[in-house]
């Protein structure tokens, strides 16, 4: 019988970090995607503070997941109000055509 | 509980929310109204940080000491002229909203949690409440394509670093047990070996620190945002914020980390290295000025982190001088840029400046002060700043750091100058209009500071000597 451990907690952790980065880097078509992909990052930050207060039984991994679930709602609004004022200006949110800045 | 130790903090919160309320209510127009009140709640937190005991409060989340102290006031009074920058510029280019200054003193209470944090958690809260206001101003213009990208760069890439930042302390919590900074100093002087995981998880921190302070190669954001952005914001996010991400730098590696200095002193030698390679190389190209500005901030706070890599209290007291230099020298650099109009128009190219020697020659007068110093030419203030982080790195035997200091800021001259040949000896492109009062205060001010710093040296020195010893302890 197997024992989901704190091992198996981390490994997730990391498996969504890195899917998170890639969603950023290798993502061309839409900036929605984006902001998807910061919300994987921060959710495999708060898989890892939790794992982790459970290990040390230490309620402050959990104190700071609660922060920072609260802060990602925070930033998600604004990220997308500032990716509706881009789509009023450009009228298409391709990740190809944030290029006007640039040299 | 000691919660009166963060009063500056409570008192700067309260009248941000008081003001904002106070700027609803009436029918017309509250910008230049708030913009004055947001300066008065600036200085009365700076009076009351000078005011200030030692000490820790809330739980040991929150840190007072003569190194805070020094932090604060400086990134209090460059926010303070960051608000008086905009009054004009502003009003002129329609974007005299009162929201304005209220965000930028949002923006600067965050950089007083961060520098005051004792706790990952204070950290990562201070470095979200900095975060949060400065993308909302980037984009401020929001009938400009070019600010909604810039606002748009610099939330997705300075989303990612606050990710990496906290995956960081994930771990660091995870493989020390606790996320106060006093007991992880405790925690690693005590042990023999340090567990990888907390190597791995200070590397993620210190990623996500340099993002914000624009070092390579965590940069690529700062050109564009700086040229996108409205100039004052520019001039904004080249300084304050620049001032609290290097002091929490600062206190999270010489603090709690201070007993792995071996093992983060090589990352932050090759991002000194780097940063200060790409910024002297990278402006020589550029035309437009408030591009070249970035290029040049990236080259000044690799200067300012070989202070850090050397890791000593006179390397630290060089770091202290050198940013305080910088924030004058480079809010009077973009005094003249948001002072640059013709004929009602802002304009940003180099060539915009040529013959202002003629048309203008107390700008032109104050611009060549600045960019002197900044290319770090004896008796200005720039000189010194150099000077001090050189003497630490050659003193404690960073030969390399030195050595490519000192080329590097020969190469940089080449475009401080140029600006310089420019104003003064190309035929002029037509008079610029008159700075108007606000921003000739600015220039005035920080260009005699700029010019004069070699006559009274000792109380910045003395300040920033106690500042670095009461952090190395």
């Amino acid at each position: 019988m197997l024992t989901i451990g704190l091992a198996h907690y981390l490994t997730v952790g990391a498996i969504l970090l890195v899917l998170g980065i890639f969603g950023i880097f290798l993502n061309r078509k839409n900036v929605i995607v984006i902001l998807m992909s910061v919300e994987l990052i921060l959710l495999s930050v708060n898989l890892n503070f939790v794992a982790f207060s459970a290990y040390l039984d230490d309620l402050a991994g959990q104190v700071f997941a609660m922060f920072v679930l609260t802060v990602a709602a925070a930033e998600a609004a604004i990220g997308l109000a500032i990716v509706v004022i881009y789509f009023r200006n450009r009228g298409s949110i391709e990740v190809e055509g944030i290029s006007t800045l640039k040299g | 509980m000691t919660w009166t130790l963060a009063l500056p903090e409570l008192v700067l919160a309260v009248s941000a929310l008081v003001i904002l309320v106070a700027g609803v209510i009436p029918k017309q127009d509250t910008f230049f109204p708030v913009s004055m009140a947001c300066i008065g709640a600036l200085l009365l937190t700076a009076v009351l940080v000078l005011g200030q005991t030692e000490g820790t409060a809330l739980n040991g989340h929150y840190v007072a000491d003569a190194f805070s102290g020094f932090m604060k006031v400086l990134a209090l009074g460059a926010a303070a002229v960051g608000i008086l920058l905009s009054l004009d510029f502003n009003e002129k280019e329609g974007l005299a909203r009162f929201e304005f200054p209220i965000l930028m003193l949002l923006a600067t209470l965050g950089m007083l949690v961060m520098i005051s944090a004792n706790d990952l958690l204070a950290l990562y809260l201070g470095l979200e409440l900095l975060s949060l206001p400065l993308y909302v101003i980037a984009a401020f213009n929001r009938d400009s394509g070019r600010s909604a990208e810039a606002g748009l760069k610099y939330f997705v890439l300075g989303a990612l670093a606050s990710g990496l930042l906290l995956y960081g302390s994930s771990l660091v919590y995870g493989f020390a047990g606790t996320t106060n900074f006093d007991r992880l100093g405790e925690a690693f002087s005590a042990a023999e070996g340090v567990s990888p995981g907390v190597i791995v998880g200070v590397v993620f921190v210190i990623v996500g620190l340099a993002f914000k302070v624009s070092a390579v190669p965590f940069h690529m954001w700062t050109p564009d945002v700086y040229e996108g952005a409205p100039t004052p914001v520019t001039a904004f996010f080249a300084s304050a914020p620049k001032v609290a991400a290097i002091a929490l730098l600062a206190r999270v590696l010489l603090g709690p980390f201070g007993d792995l200095v071996g093992q983060w002193s090589q990352v932050i030698t090759l991002i000194s290295l780097g940063s200060m390679t790409l910024g002297s190389f990278a402006a020589i190209g550029q035309r437009n000025l408030k591009r070249l500005m970035a290029y040049s901030s990236i080259g000044h706070v690799g200067y300012a982190l070989m202070g850090l890599a050397v890791g000593t209290d006179i390397g630290l007291r060089g770091l202290l001088v050198y940013m305080a230099i910088y924030v004058f020298m480079n809010l009077g650099t973009f005094a003249v840029l948001v002072a640059m109009r013709r004929q009602g128009r802002a304009v940003e190219g180099v060539e915009d400046l040529a013959g202002l020697g003629r048309t203008d020659p107390g700008m032109a007068l104050w611009m060549a002060i600045f960019m002197f110093s900044m290319a770090g030419i004896p008796p200005l203030a720039g000189f010194f700043g150099k000077l001090y982080v050189f003497l630490a790195a050659v003193q404690a035997g960073f030969w390399t750091l030195a050595v490519v200091g000192v080329l590097t800021s020969v190469v940089s001259a080449y475009y401080y100058l140029r600006i310089v040949k420019v104003m003064y000896f190309d035929a002029p492109a037509g008079s610029l209009d008159r700075a108007p009062t606000s921003l000739a205060v600015v220039m005035a001010g920080t260009g005699l500071f700029t010019a004069l710093f070699a006559l009274w040296p000792a109380p910045m020195l003395a300040a920033a000597q106690s500042a670095a010893a009461a952090l190395l302890g």
